[in-house]
């Protein structure tokens, strides 16, 4: 089985590649990158006037399987992401149960195995049953395959208790992965405080909640030596307060969320809860601090936060709506509207923020179009002018602010271990 | 005719400065109705409007059910805690069954802030905001605006202080956006910890301060809120300093404008926001704000359903 992308850009930051080429498969591995391939007996895709790239990785996914599959299962969240582009995806631990454990681990891997047409690796808690206080079981789940530690959602507030965490990650060789959220400055908020949310008599959840917990991360990053990764970054504070810690050397990195770096408080819809999410969307100037992050380098990944509800919880008032949105389809089209059309980045700039951006963070073996790897390939384009119709979402849920929006470019074809799992209708 | 009213009315923010000029004009022809021995008129007869109240209230409820009767409407009141509300059953799903029942307006009030605009997004039938959660209180703000204007001849350069817990008022909110439509000079007052600095950006004309004295100082109109101990979910001021530092007595009143109008939405609290000293003086419009309530929710009603 031979498979030849012909006539595409190929773009691999990893080896340096930026040209036009062709990119032969042969039995799921990457066998060729070179100009002129011979495609003689081959299955050819053209991807003339196209970017062949890498396979793209979001490294945070809320799959809700087991527990909330009502939502979303690790079926249809895999088939949204390969809608999106994505190759490989790692899911969040916030499922019932909890993903402390390595059965839960295994039950994950497995599931995906089978149902997933994208690579799904499993991010395991920081705190049995994300509760806060005691350990989970960090090196076994490990071993049975996590790549990173959270609790996503529900953060550490205990000092302590995220210092034993960081000493044992950085052990395990895995980073600690914090949602920075200073639970009683946050609580009761529903969105961003400032003047939109004075103004509809909501509850704020001021960028202080961020700031102070991502302070206290770094120090302890330091007094631990783990690698640490701040999870959407909102504020324009917190992306300083990254930038500063890299520049001392501190093995610190950060991720950014489509929404955050092309939404702010102001271009909310009142009371949809379409725009609920933690962190919530903020004031302008912190949507202008993550995208100059991410053409700096503060930020180095691109990740969705990809928050699925049934219908039925985000049709409520909205204080009761819970916080989340849908992500993985749109994470190419928003990025190329706001970051390359606008020529803050290059298109290889941003191949690295979906790619040997995540890979390294994590430490997986991804995220390159080496010969001999596993063909992972995601293929898309910058023209192509499309609307995202969230009534036609692969995801189990509808809940996205984007619906109806225009895009000018976005996936065309999405290829895991040679095979093509997705090409756009 | 207005075709935002058609819709509804959720909020004095998003309405016209004549609508507002229609409505109050109006309420004062409904005004002498209240006096008259038959107070029933036939202007809304046949129509049916649904008082939905998710949360407890006397005046308001009160008030919109006399009005939408004088009117000549038929009234239905339902109080969540004897609805299936209790049952577990969601807010769409309560608004569509009453919905199925054909009323052609619904008066809401909810806990939540935007509660009724979210269901406006939904249902057909025009909702009426009696009081949504901290945000707004559209009739609470007319009728204020009513009672001004019985005693002065305008409402544009009036400086009107609000005192009191500013974060969690919708009447303030409200009131915020009629008086910064007409001009007039808004000062926001209370405990810092109650009176968010946003607060100033919210609409033109309008300044924040601390310190009562200072708010009170040459004021045409001071409006006093209840401090809402059930919107607080923390110690937001230490309770027993609240009415030296906050609380109108007759002392603040003498700094004022010499005939200075005394307001509070109700319910008042004796001893915590205002003395009985001056509840019950001259300056008082306490009483006149209850009655012009009829008055500007049958002009509300009649604009919304005709």
């Amino acid at each position: 089985m031979r498979l030849v992308i012909k006539g595409g850009r190929v773009i691999d930051p990893a080896n340096g590649i930026d040209d036009s080429m062709d990119v032969a498969i042969e039995d799921g591995l990457i066998k060729e990158v070179a100009a002129n391939i011979d495609a003689t007996g081959s299955e050819v895709m053209d991807a003339g006037g196209m970017i062949v790239a890498p396979g793209f990785i979001d490294m945070h996914v809320h799959l809700r399987d087991p527990g909330f599959e009502y939502s979303e299962t690790i079926e249809t969240g895999g088939k949204a992401a390969a809608a999106g582009g994505f190759t490989s995806i790692c899911c969040m631990p916030n499922t019932k149960p909890v993903n402390d454990n390595p059965t839960v681990t295994s039950y994950i891997i497995e599931r995906a195995r089978k149902l997933s047409p994208v690579h799904v690796y499993p991010i395991g808690a920081i705190t049995k049953g994300s509760e806060g206080e005691e350990l989970a079981s960090i090196g076994a789940m490990k071993q049975a395959g996590i790549v990173a530690i959270s609790d996503d959602g529900r953060p550490v507030m205990n000092s302590r208790v995220m210092r034993r965490a960081m000493e044992l990650a950085a052990s395990w060789n895995i980073p600690v992965i914090d949602h920075c959220e200073d639970l009683n400055l946050s609580a009761g908020g529903d969105m961003h405080e400032g003047c939109v949310s004075v103004k509809r008599g909501l509850r704020g959840i001021p960028g202080a909640s961020e700031d102070v917990m991502v302070a206290r991360d770094i120090l302890l990053a330091e007094l631990t030596g783990a690698r640490y990764h701040v999870a959407h970054i909102s504020t324009a504070n917190a992306v300083a307060m990254v930038a500063f810690a890299k520049s001392r050397g501190l093995k610190v990195s950060s991720e950014a969320t489509p929404h955050h770096f092309v939404l702010a408080d102001t271009d909310t819809a009142p009371y949809d809860s379409n725009y609920k999410m933690k962190p919530p969307l903020r004031a302008s100037r912190d949507v202008e601090a993550i995208t100059a992050g991410l053409v700096s380098g503060a930020v180095e990944v691109i990740a969705t936060d990809h928050a699925p509800h049934a219908g039925s919880e985000k049709m409520q008032e909205f204080e009761r709506c819970p916080f989340g949105i849908l992500g993985l389809e749109t994470a190419i089209g928003i990025s190329l509207e706001q970051l390359v059309h606008t020529n803050r980045i290059s298109l290889r700039k941003l191949v690295e923020l979906f790619t040997t951006g995540p890979a390294k963070v994590l430490g997986i073996d991804k995220g390159c179009l080496t010969v001999g790897r596993m063909a992972d390939i995601t293929v898309f384009d910058t023209s192509h002018r499309w609307v995202y119709d969230v009534h036609k979402t692969l995801s189990k849920s509808k809940n996205s602010p984007f619906d109806q929006r225009q895009f000018q470019g976005g996936p065309v074809a999405t290829i895991v271990a040679g095979r093509i799992v997705w090409r756009r209708p | 005719m207005s075709t935002t009213l058609a819709k509804g009315l959720l909020g004095i923010e998003e309405l016209s400065k004549p609508d507002i000029e229609s409505i109050l004009l109006r309420a004062k022809d409904f005004q002498h109705v209240q006096h008259q021995p038959i107070k029933k008129m036939d202007l809304l007869r046949g129509k049916m409007i649904v008082n939905l109240f998710f949360e407890s209230s006397t005046r308001t409820r009160t008030s919109f059910e006399i009005a939408a009767k004088r009117l000549g409407a038929d009234t239905i009141s339902i109080t969540a805690s004897g609805s299936s509300v209790s049952k577990g059953e969601s807010l769409v799903d309560t608004l569509n069954t009453l919905g199925a029942m054909h009323p052609d307006a619904i008066v809401m009030r909810h806990a939540s802030s935007g509660a009724p605009h979210f269901l406006a997004r939904y249902l057909p039938t025009p909702i009426i905001n009696a009081g949504d959660g901290t945000h707004e209180h559209p009739t609470q703000a007319l009728l204020d605006a009513r009672t001004i204007l019985d005693l002065r001849p305008g409402l544009e350069g009036l400086r009107v202080a609000i005192i009191g817990d500013i974060a969690h008022s919708r009447v303030a909110r409200s009131n915020v956006h009629l008086l910064s439509k007409f001009n007039a000079n808004v000062v926001l007052c209370g405990p810092a910890t109650l009176l968010p600095k946003e607060l100033a950006n919210i609409a033109p004309n309008v300044e924040l301060t601390n310190d009562m004295n200072s708010a009170i100082k040459d004021a045409d109109v001071i409006m006093m809120l209840r401090v809402q101990l059930e919107r607080q979910h923390e110690v937001m001021f230490p309770a027993n300093e609240y009415f030296k530092f906050y609380g109108l007595r007759l002392e603040h009143v003498e700094r004022a404008k010499p005939n200075v109008i005394v307001m509070h939405p109700g319910p008042i609290n004796r001893g915590r926001e205002l003395s009985s000293e001056v509840a019950d003086s001259q300056q008082s419009a306490i009483l006149n704000q209850v009655e012009n309530g009829v008055a500007v929710r049958m002009a509300v009603l009649e604009r919304v359903l005709n």
